[in-house]
């Protein structure tokens, strides 16, 4: 930093190489957001693969990994979530280092309210159970609600009654994950190709062999699919249907002012969340829209609801100016579990199904899909995310039993 | 006393002189007039610096006269609080307003925040993804985040009035400058339904800072009388001080209306078709220190002198690309700014400029542009060099030219943030050096100079034919007016509006997040060359204008560093809000008891007289208890419990839901609806039914009533009711639409009253109605009607409490003096609120759908195999409980459960815990617990894995750290026999 | 905001609907396997482009009623009856 500081004439080296398609790979990887960076990354690190093309149709990031709020936590119910997500946070706390690139996590705790006794209790339950996965949380009053974050109204219209937070939670900066990752998997050797986009999976007797791009066909040992709210296209490319549901999820910023806000704040009853980036700016996230949709803008019902709710738990907001709204295709899965692993074609392999969650696994979906697509077998922490729980019942239902969309 | 007006014009503008409006300027008393805004009020006094900048705290001058604003953002203080970021140039000035420049300190002419400017080198683009990561982030964050932020949430209270309203039309005008008052004459011609909205707080646009003739008037006068042929039309509304500020699907926008003073409107308007005269916005020039204040935008310079009688500045420096800012340099000439030079890109000027700026002795710099300018907190002075041939370099030769301002013209670019919002793409014009509209599958026309037409009779000769066609694509007739210019004009620009010469880390291309030409090239250096990328790497575009001056810059200098025209580059996509929108504006009326209604009970006020301690259940409000049944809310819902089990007690369950299902084939339906036989259920009998999603998860519980042959009532859990009322409408209208019945959903129609204890059958007895309340007549689940203290009544015998208990429902109406006349009938008789029926329910073991069951359980984790398995029709979820994941024994079953000690704190959201090893593992949750007064002990119920076979076993709770032991018992911990019940 | 033309109401806002997902999924009988079972469950066509789904006027009629919706540029392509076949939508297509 500071020899370009004082030099004038030294060139900046690229973040990381164009490359052009070659004709095989063993492994292509379709869609460069976080996930698809990351799965690259750590099978060219640990796995020693470096024969790796990432291909992505617009520009790396460019997808939910660059559109969510930046909200990181582990505070999961069921023990499989909770071992998966704490890895990915753990993953998160070391990663700037790792990458050598500051993505600037800030772990400023994230606080989950509730607004009667008996939300009270279903915090408990909460708490408890992530206690339980060894994961830390702590059960707040109202009063230690409101010297956390003193612009809270308590006495909203649903008064609120306590709440948990788990201080390891928080936010990082979302671009710099993508692009720390890009810089890291270019530097192991893997192809990033941008602009690429995939028209078609082929596969010889259930088996994948290659895929058909804007760029050319491409052969390939083995290919994964990361594209977020387009798995369901994808999918249909290669034969086969995932249970997932595309939808608009919204999110929006306010103009930047000075600190007013140190704690992520998310409540489930009144819908909403909203953290204060480094910037200053107030993000906010509300819920998607209810209809199926590949359209990435929000609409008005939702920006109205979601505001309100904000000016419910911060009056002091209101004079605060909304800057930009947007929204970003997730795909949802009937339990809020993400699909990971294994596909009904051979030597294909999927990961999608994050629903609203997945800036927040980018670390530990892309090691756990490494491991899986290079042992061609489910990571240990992944095994219960795969297809066939969907056949045997054997869902992973995170949002029915803590109450809250994951 | 107020100062004099040191560059206020004798005469001209649409100010009012007569008027005098005092305010403040950090500290200073100064003096503007009516018509002003805060910007030109400031320009008036001579004030060149109002704020700093974001990141290197630069100082900064008013930058333009519009949304486009980029310097003049301050804060204001008007009897609502300090509002930050204020647009001085939208902003009308009002009497007594304080003013205040934020993002400085210890004052905006001396700023400690300088430093960075000074050591800016370390800064640059992506500093803090490099940087800040030794020992951690964290270290760094708190004082990063401090620098951060433009100016300070609003204190104090907020006193605005927030309105919503709707309004449809059939043409929505957005922007009432010269095209979109010409769009509006012809589409009110037709007899359409005309809304124009303009934000400003007048109406003429760009006609209000130049000269014309239109229809042979000067613009003031045409804008009168056009604003009066569409107020006479009647089929038009003008609105000002009016935002378009997003454009939704299906042709739905919103308006954010500051019109009235104290209150802010927003509207959403549903229109048939949109015409976006939404104007250009005047691009800056990019060279080195082109930030320091004075400098600003050409047309935005000729903007203060005609429509508010400023004079932005004694001197001013013209530089172009382009032959519009002659018309300013001549405009600020006429008035007394002394221009020194014309610097102009192009060789090669039209002669008619030419004679024009010779005769007024302006000099004309041809094939030249600024390279550098100087001056300690204001400009005194700016380099100019001249260009090579081919305008890529700048000769060696320059010379230093005295100015105290710079106006500048890049030249234009359209406003399509609405257009992109809309969906619609965009595409690179190359003569025009700017975006103009593709495609978009929007009912949406652009006229004007929103579509490149930005010489005044090319923008109405469009902007006629659009007004017209816009109705006739509504519907009308398509009626275009006539309307005649004798202005003539050109335009004529030459591309390049980046100086090629200067140190790049000091010329602005975003001035509000201080990114620079060496941002972008770092940037382009580093990969980032995709426009998102290089957008939000160097955050060029991001900040609270949208990059309305900086996008077109950034996009130039990306393509040229990549060597790819700028329409491969291509575009980033406009968002809502187009101007930011304060988040009240948003939100309306939607606060405090307008955030979600709650529901009251028929009888709230009864309740609200006797001590009732309300407490929301979802949207209803409801007794918690009663504040006089105890000295605290423990010891009065224990009062309440005994008085249940000992005597009677009076529970308000008016919010149960309630639905009727009426026709030859309702006990068909509900039987496919219900897990529980449905068939067998014979009039005027109850049935307790469960009722699964598809995928055999509980949904709800309730009891079922048939009223008649072909009538049954459900209940269901009061939160529940609206959902499970749609629910039948789905699976009747949609799966079996064949079926002959009617769902009719009555909860708010009756009042509901459960007389409840060994004493209700004597209490009810005592009552005058022709109801039979005897154990014969009326026995557990059954039903009865008739008069009941004077009104028509039905009586239902079920119970929630394990007691001998009747629901009466009455007309909501009469709801109240039923319960009056019951409590006044027996000293024995006590109302109880839900905390206490839900201690009760407990204490039977009955379930609570949503508190003991949540999203994972199935109908046979509650107990409910035996059911399951006799029914032999088809019901909702019948199919998922034949899986083998959903049959399995080691699934979470229905327990109850009491601590070994009787004095351990036993609390809903515990776990139950086994030891795997080292690790505690839930074995599944407490779901209720509670103090139970009749057994004289905390009891609960849970959900354990392998339950069903585990009563009698001592099992290890878990609870915020601790554990202890407690007993797996039945779930029914009272009168397990159903004695009481029957009774 | 979506525009929606309930078939027995009129135009009205979005907020006046229930969505109900995809249209024309067929429950299959109590006798199915478990894949079929947990197809019919779970899985959704989900397309991009032309999605056939339906809907209820909640706060209206109260009818459900179906139509085909572009999930991209959300235009409305028809509107049509529970128990109606899916329209043909020449030149409209699934992308």
């Amino acid at each position: 930093m500071l020899k370009h500081a004082l030099g004038r004439s030294q060139k900046w080296p690229p973040a990381w190489r164009d490359a052009m398609p070659a004709k095989h790979y063993d492994v292509v990887i379709v869609g460069a957001g976080g996930h698809g960076l990351a799965t690259a990354y750590y099978l060219a690190k640990n796995h020693g693969i470096k024969n790796i093309a990432v291909l992505e149709k617009g520009y790396l990031g460019g997808g939910n990994t660059g559109r969510n709020t930046q909200v990181i936590r582990s505070n999961y119910f069921w023990p499989q979530s909770s071992a998966f997500f704490d890895r990915s946070l753990q993953l998160y706390e070391g990663l700037s280092k790792e990458l050598n690139f500051n993505v600037m996590l800030s772990q400023r705790g994230i606080l989950t309210l509730a607004h009667s006794h008996h939300e009270l209790e279903g915090i408990r339950r909460w708490a408890n159970a992530i206690r339980l996965n060894n994961i830390d949380s702590e059960i707040m009053t109202p009063e230690q609600i409101r010297e956390l974050m003193p612009l809270i109204n308590l006495d909203c219209r649903f008064p609120i009654r306590g709440g948990f937070i788990q201080r390891r939670g928080g936010i990082a900066r979302h671009d710099a994950v993508a692009w720390a990752y890009a810089r890291a998997a270019s530097q192991h050797g893997v192809d990033i190709i941008q602009q690429c986009e995939v028209t078609g999976i082929d596969a010889r007797a259930g088996r994948a062999t290659g895929v058909q791009t804007s760029k050319g066909a491409i052969s390939a040992d083995k290919i994964s699919i990361a594209v977020a709210g387009h798995t369901g296209v994808l999918a249909k490319m290669a034969g086969f249907r995932v249970p997932v549901t595309s939808m608009a999820l919204q999110a929006m910023v306010s103009e930047p002012v000075k600190p007013c806000l140190d704690t992520v704040v998310l409540s489930p009853v009144i819908h909403a969340y909203v953290s204060q980036s480094d910037r200053g700016e107030l993000v906010i996230g509300g819920g998607a829209d209810i209809y199926n949709s590949y359209a990435q803008r929000g609409g008005i019902p939702l920006l109205e609801e979601t505001v309100a709710s904000v000016l419910e738990l911060f009056p002091a907001f209101s004079r605060l100016r909304l800057m930009r709204q947007w929204a970003g295709i997730v795909d949802v899965t009937p339990d809020t579990t993400p699909i990971m692993g294994k596909t009904p074609v051979e030597k294909l392999y999927i990961s999608g199904g994050w629903g609203t969650g997945g800036y927040k696994a980018i670390p530990a979906g892309g090691e756990t899909m490494a491991y899986t697509i290079a042992e061609d077998r489910p990571h240990p922490l992944i095994e219960g995310f795969g297809l066939d729980r969907f056949q045997s019942g054997a869902l992973i239902d995170e949002g029915a039993a803590s109450g809250v969309a994951h | 006393m107020a100062k004099r007006q040191k560059n206020r014009l004798a005469e001209g503008g649409c100010i009012d002189r007569s008027k005098p409006l005092a305010f403040e300027f950090n500290g200073r008393k100064l003096q503007g007039f009516a018509g002003d805004t805060i910007a030109s009020a400031l320009l008036a006094n001579g004030i060149s610096t109002v704020s700093r900048s974001f990141k290197y705290h630069r100082p900064r001058g008013v930058f333009s006269a519009g949304v486009e604003e980029s310097g003049g953002l301050l804060t204001v203080t008007s009897g609502n609080g300090d509002i930050p970021i204020v647009r001085s140039t939208l902003t009308a000035l009002a009497e007594g307003k304080i003013i205040r420049s934020q993002n400085c300190f210890p004052s905006v002419n001396f700023d400690l925040g300088r430093s960075l400017d000074f050591s800016h080198r370390l800064w640059s683009t992506g500093f803090y993804n490099k940087t800040f990561k030794w020992p951690h982030w964290r270290w760094y964050e708190a004082t990063i985040r401090r620098l951060a932020g433009l100016g300070k949430l609003a204190s104090g209270e907020d006193n605005t009035g927030y309105f919503h309203h709707n309004l449809h039309c059939d043409v929505l005008i957005v922007g009432a400058g010269p095209a979109g008052l010409a769009a509006a004459l012809s589409a009110a011609n037709s007899g359409a339904r005309v809304v124009l909205a303009e934000q400003e707080h007048e109406v003429g646009g760009s006609l209000l800072r130049q000269a014309a003739e239109i229809d042979g008037l000067e613009p003031d006068p045409w804008i009168a009388a056009t604003l009066a042929t569409l107020r006479q039309s009647g089929n038009v509304t003008v609105m000002t001080s009016s935002t378009v500020c997003g454009y939704y699907d299906h042709n739905v926008l919103t308006i954010a209306d500051r019109s009235d003073a104290g209150v802010k409107r927003f509207w959403k308007v549903r229109t048939k078709q949109v015409v976006l005269a939404t104007g250009a916005i005047e691009q800056p020039l990019v060279f080195c220190n082109n930030d320091r204040p004075g400098i600003m935008l050409a047309a935005s310079a000729m903007a203060y002198v005609h429509r508010y009688g400023v004079r932005p500045c004694a001197s001013m420096l013209v530089a172009t690309n382009n032959d519009s800012a002659y018309a300013a340099a001549f405009s600020l000439h006429d008035h007394g700014v002394q221009i020194p030079a014309i610097v102009d890109v192009r060789e090669n000027i039209a002669p008619a400029l030419v004679q024009q700026a010779d005769q007024r002795g302006i000099p004309i710099m041809p094939g030249s542009v600024i390279i550098d300018t100087a001056g300690f907190r204001r400009l005194s002075k700016a380099r100019i060099g001249r260009l090579s041939k081919d305008a890529q370099t700048v000769l060696p030769a320059s010379r230093w030219i005295r100015c105290s301002g710079i106006a500048m013209s890049g030249g234009f670019n359209p406003t399509l943030h609405l257009y992109s919002q809309a969906g619609g793409k965009l595409h690179y014009n190359v003569q025009l050096a700017c975006f103009l509209t593709a495609t978009c599958a929007q009912q949406v026309l652009v006229a004007g100079a929103a579509n490149g037409r930005f010489l005044l009779p090319d923008a109405l000769a469009e902007s006629v034919q659009a007004g017209a066609q816009a109705a006739g694509n509504a519907g009308f007739e398509c009626r275009p007016v006539a309307i005649s210019t004798s202005v003539a004009g050109s335009y004529a620009l030459q591309a390049n509006r980046i100086s090629p010469a200067g140190d790049t880390h000091r010329q602005w291309v975003d001035w509000l997040h201080d990114v620079t030409v060496a941002d972008i090239e770092q940037a382009a250096q580093e990969n980032f060359v995709s426009v998102e990328h290089m957008k939000r790497y160097t955050s060029a575009g991001m900040s609270v204008d949208q990059g309305k001056t900086s996008n077109l810059n950034a996009l130039t200098l990306l393509a040229g560093l990549t060597d790819k025209p700028i329409e491969e580059v291509g575009t980033t996509t406009f968002r809502p809000q187009f101007m930011p929108l304060p988040m009240g504006v948003i939100a309306g009326q939607r606060r405090a008891d307008f955030y979600q209604p709650a529901r009251l009970l028929p009888a709230h006020d009864w309740h609200l007289a006797k001590d009732a301690v309300f407490e929301d259940y979802g949207a209803w409000r409801r007794p918690e208890y009663y504040a006089g049944n105890g000295k605290d809310r423990a010891e009065a819902i224990r009062a309440e419990v005994l008085s249940v089990r000992r005597n009677a007690g009076l529970f308000d369950g008016s919010p149960l839901g309630k639905i009727e299902v009426k026709g030859p084939d309702a006990g068909d339906f509900l039987n496919r609806i219900y897990v529980n036989n449905i068939q067998t259920l014979k009039t005027g009998h109850i049935r307790y039914g469960l009722m699964l999603n598809e995928n055999g998860i509980i949904i709800d519980d309730g009891v079922c009533a048939r009223l008649e042959d072909e009538l049954y009532l459900l209940s269901t859990t009061a939160a529940n009711a609206d959902r499970i009322g749609g629910w039948l409408e789905e699976w009747h209208q949609c799966e079996w639409p064949h079926l002959e019945l009617l769902i009719s959903p009555v909860t708010s129609q009756w009042a509901v009253i459960t007389i409840a204890g060994p004493d209700s059958r004597y209490i009810l007895q005592s009552i005058d109605s022709d109801i039979d309340f005897s154990a014969e007549s009326l026995p557990h689940m059954s039903l009865s009607t008739g008069v009941f203290a004077g009104v028509d009544a039905r009586v239902q015998r079920v119970s929630f409490s394990g007691e001998m208990s009747f629901e009466i429902s009455v007309a909501a109406k009469h709801g109240q003096t039923v319960i009056e006349h019951l409590l006044a009938s027996s000293a024995h008789l006590k109302p109880v609120g839900i905390e206490a029926i839900l201690v009760l329910r407990t204490e039977k073991g009955y379930l609570h759908v949503g508190a003991d069951t949540d999203g994972t359980s199935n109908a046979l984790d509650v107990g409910f195999a035996g059911i399951v398995a006799k029914k032999q029709t088809d019901f909702v979820g019948k199919r998922s409980l034949l899986r083998a994941r959903d049959q399995s024994a080691e699934r979470r079953q229905l327990v109850g459960i009491e601590a070994v000690d009787k004095h351990e704190n036993l609390q809903a959201g515990a776990h139950f815990v086994t030891t795997d090893g080292a690790a505690q593992r839930s074995e599944g949750m407490v779901t209720s617990a509670c103090y139970s007064p009749t057994l004289q002990r905390i009891i609960g119920l849970g959900m354990l894995e392998k339950g069903f076979a585990r009563k009698g076993e001592t099992v290890t709770v878990f609870d915020a750290g601790r554990t202890f032991s407690a007993r797996i018992t039945d779930p029914v911990f009272y009168d397990p026999a159903g004695e009481r019940l029957h009774a | 905001m979506l525009q929606i033309t309930c078939p027995y109401c009129g135009c009205r806002d979005e907020t006046e609907y229930s969505f109900g997902g995809e249209s024309h999924v067929s429950r299959p009988a109590p006798d199915a396997g478990d894949a079929e079972w947990s197809d019919y469950l779970f899985n959704r066509s989900n397309p991009r482009g032309i999605h056939y789904e339906r809907w209820q006027h909640r706060f209206g009629c109260g009818r459900w009623f179906n139509i085909a919706r572009d999930t991209v540029s959300h235009e409305i392509y028809a509107t049509y009856e529970m128990g109606d076949a899916r329209p043909d939508l020449p030149g409209k297509a699934d992308n």
